[in-house]
């Protein structure tokens, strides 16, 4: 008898966390379905009523209300793609690099080496926003990509990733027997750790991509040129009077914005999950 | 062969980590300098026009230098209420997002694995929970900006519709619901990562201490308390550390909704005020550099703590490591070992 109500008492609290789990999944599709929809929908539709979940028929007309305006989708994502692109090869390859030199190699200062990297490993890049914008304003940098893309080679948490992983996928014998081969040490470099570490690649890869892609503090101090801006800058744009009353239209812009997240997010969402799970430091 | 190990090939330890160090240098530690110094400094942006102005025609009378009181540009931050206000605001909106943050991510791990009543359709949640993290954080604030406008937000629509409102609410210019509005969009974007982090830690919690207090008739409650909650005790140390770091940089979502005047004024938060100050207006350098500095010393306090955190479980790696390894190995870490503690 008491086991019996044990069980009912079990199911109705079972009842309650999935009411509240579709609650919060609900909560998280909510805003997105929205942006989605009003991005179909017309002016006088969402003046009627904003909360529309369900398409319309007006997106070609906001598409041209878009597209004719400063608001630019093409030139955004050309443009981050190639900062978060180049900024993430950088990023993977040297700390691979420097990991390898961490793990592989006994050199003096190789100790303090990483204690200095996880010293740094949580120092935001605004706080340098300053200095940083004089010295790439001095160079002419300003309105380049360069100034995004090379400091990605020093990524102190991506090396750190890639240190604690190395250090049990790496035996060191199999760098032994390459030497006795006769291989150059990039060659085994290149040829032998860049394809066992592929795994922590991948995963720090799609992180280093995807905190690139959504960053704004940097590239706001540095791109003044409209022809320049990234997505995230992108938005900043629809805040503008010319689409004061193109309710739909910045919704679509918006949409605009995160559906190559989306898309990515849903092809790769077990890694990058899994990713978190295990790297658990994120710069 | 042990000879040649430690002579020949410590050399390629600094080659392989020379770009690092160089990109490092030149980015970061040079920038860092810079923005320190300027901060004892006259430079502003009319300074700097004004310079250039006199070099075409030749002549050097204005210069970047430092002022007679060196500490001006602090004084001057550590006594505008603008700062201390964004403090204030950067203090509440991170709090205000954390604590809830938190407890509902605790909440959710212990479900997630709890081995006895299993929930099905946990890959479903876990991706869905922790998808606004991903999306772009300027797209997410212009967002919420439209979902709680004045006139044709749909947020009012709903409250008028479930008829909790009869008149729109103007949520962005009363203070207290402008700064819940962006405390709420970081807690939303960010538990389901701190669920995730909670759900490994849970799962790396040795098993048998979990069948040991079933053996002991443990209930729910007393396994999480005495069996969960103390083994999480680090990685929640963890999660707070990095969150207040978050917090302190928060700048994407106050930025974008903050327009201007009041609004901008209620959720102004450290990073937007050092942004504005450096970038906006007046385009005061020196002061927004000091302002800059002053966040580091803080920042640079709790990364303190991170550090210890992660020392910590790396020496016990590096233990495993030393004892798995052949002789031949150890005594070359010895030596580093030896050397590393004069450092």
């Amino acid at each position: 008898m008491a086991k019996n109500k044990n069980k009912v008492g079990s199911v109705v609290a079972h009842f309650w966390i999935y009411v509240f789990l579709i609650l919060l999944a609900v909560l998280s599709i909510l805003p997105f379905w929205i942006m989605l929809m009003n991005g179909t929908r017309s002016t006088p539709e969402i003046n009627a009523n904003a909360l529309g979940l369900l398409p319309s028929k007006f997106l070609a007309r906001n598409w041209e209300v878009i597209s004719t305006k400063s608001f630019n989708a093409m030139t955004g994502f050309v443009n981050s793609m190639i900062i978060s692109a180049g900024a993430t090869v950088l990023s993977v390859y040297f700390s691979s690099m420097t990991a390898y030199a961490i793990v592989a190699y006994r050199w003096k200062f190789r100790r303090a080496f990483f204690t200095f990297i996880m010293a740094v490993l949580m120092i935001p890049s605004q706080i340098v926003s300053i200095g940083f914008y004089q010295m790439m304003y001095s160079f002419g940098l300003n309105n380049s990509f360069l100034p995004l893309i090379i400091p990605a080679i020093a990524s102190p948490a991506v090396v750190f990733y890639m240190k604690q992983y190395m250090e049990p996928a790496l035996p060191l014998e199999i760098v032994q027997a390459a030497r006795i081969d006769g291989a150059g040490e990039f060659f085994t470099f290149n040829r032998i750790v860049i394809p066992i570490m592929k795994p922590a690649i991948a995963t720090q890869a799609i992180f280093a991509f995807v905190q690139k892609w959504n960053e704004l503090f940097i590239p706001s101090v540095l791109l003044t040129d409209t022809d320049k801006f990234t997505m995230p800058m992108m938005v900043s744009l629809l805040k503008g009077d010319i689409y004061k009353t193109e309710y739909g239209s910045v919704y679509l812009g918006l949409s605009l914005t995160v559906l190559p997240l989306f898309i990515v997010y849903f092809l790769l969402s077990k890694y990058i999950i899994a990713g978190v799970a295990l790297g658990s430091v994120k710069g | 062969m042990k000879k040649k190990k430690g002579v020949s090939y410590a050399k390629w330890g600094y080659i392989f980590a020379l770009p690092f160090c160089i990109a490092y240098l030149m980015f970061m530690i040079y920038p860092i300098l810079y923005t320190f110094g300027i901060g004892f400094t006259n430079m502003t942006d009319k300074l700097q026009m004004q310079i250039a102005q006199e070099e075409m025609i030749g002549i050097e009378t204005t210069k970047v230098e430092l002022l007679d009181n060196v500490f001006e540009n602090y004084e001057f931050v550590l006594s505008d209420p603008n700062f201390w206000g964004s403090l204030k605001n950067t203090v509440i909106i991170w709090g205000v997002n954390f604590v809830p943050q938190i407890l509902l991510a605790l909440l959710l791990a212990v479900w997630f694995t709890n081995g006895r009543n299993k929930i099905r359709g946990k890959g479903f949640f876990k991706v869905l929970f922790y998808m606004p993290n991903i999306i772009t954080a300027a797209t997410i604030a212009m967002l919420f900006t439209k979902l709680f406008d004045y006139n044709k937000g749909p947020v009012n629509d709903l409250l008028k519709m479930l008829g909790v409102i009869d008149k729109n609410i103007d949520f962005f210019t009363i203070e207290w619901t402008s700064k819940a509005i962006v405390a709420f969009v970081q807690f939303w974007m960010w538990y389901g990562y701190t669920m995730i982090i909670l759900i490994s830690g849970i799962l790396g919690i040795s098993p048998e201490l979990f069948e040991a207090a079933d053996i002991d008739g443990a209930s729910g409650w007393q396994k999480f308390r005495y069996v969960t909650l103390p083994n999480l005790k680090t990685i929640m140390l963890f999660t707070l550390v990095t969150s207040m770091i978050g917090g302190m940089t928060m700048f994407d979502i106050p930025y974008m909704i903050g327009g201007s005047g009041g609004i901008r004024g209620n959720i102004r938060t450290a990073s937007v005020y050092i942004f504005e100050m450096s970038f906006q207006g007046g385009k005061l350098y020196n002061r927004a550099s000091a302002a800059s500095m002053i966040m580091f010393v803080m920042i640079a306090v709790l990364a303190a703590v991170i550090f210890f955190l992660l020392r910590d479980k790396d020496e016990i790696a590096q233990h495993k490591i030393e004892k798995a390894n052949e002789k031949a190995f150890k005594k070359a870490l010895k030596e580093q070992k030896a050397k590393g503690g004069v450092q």
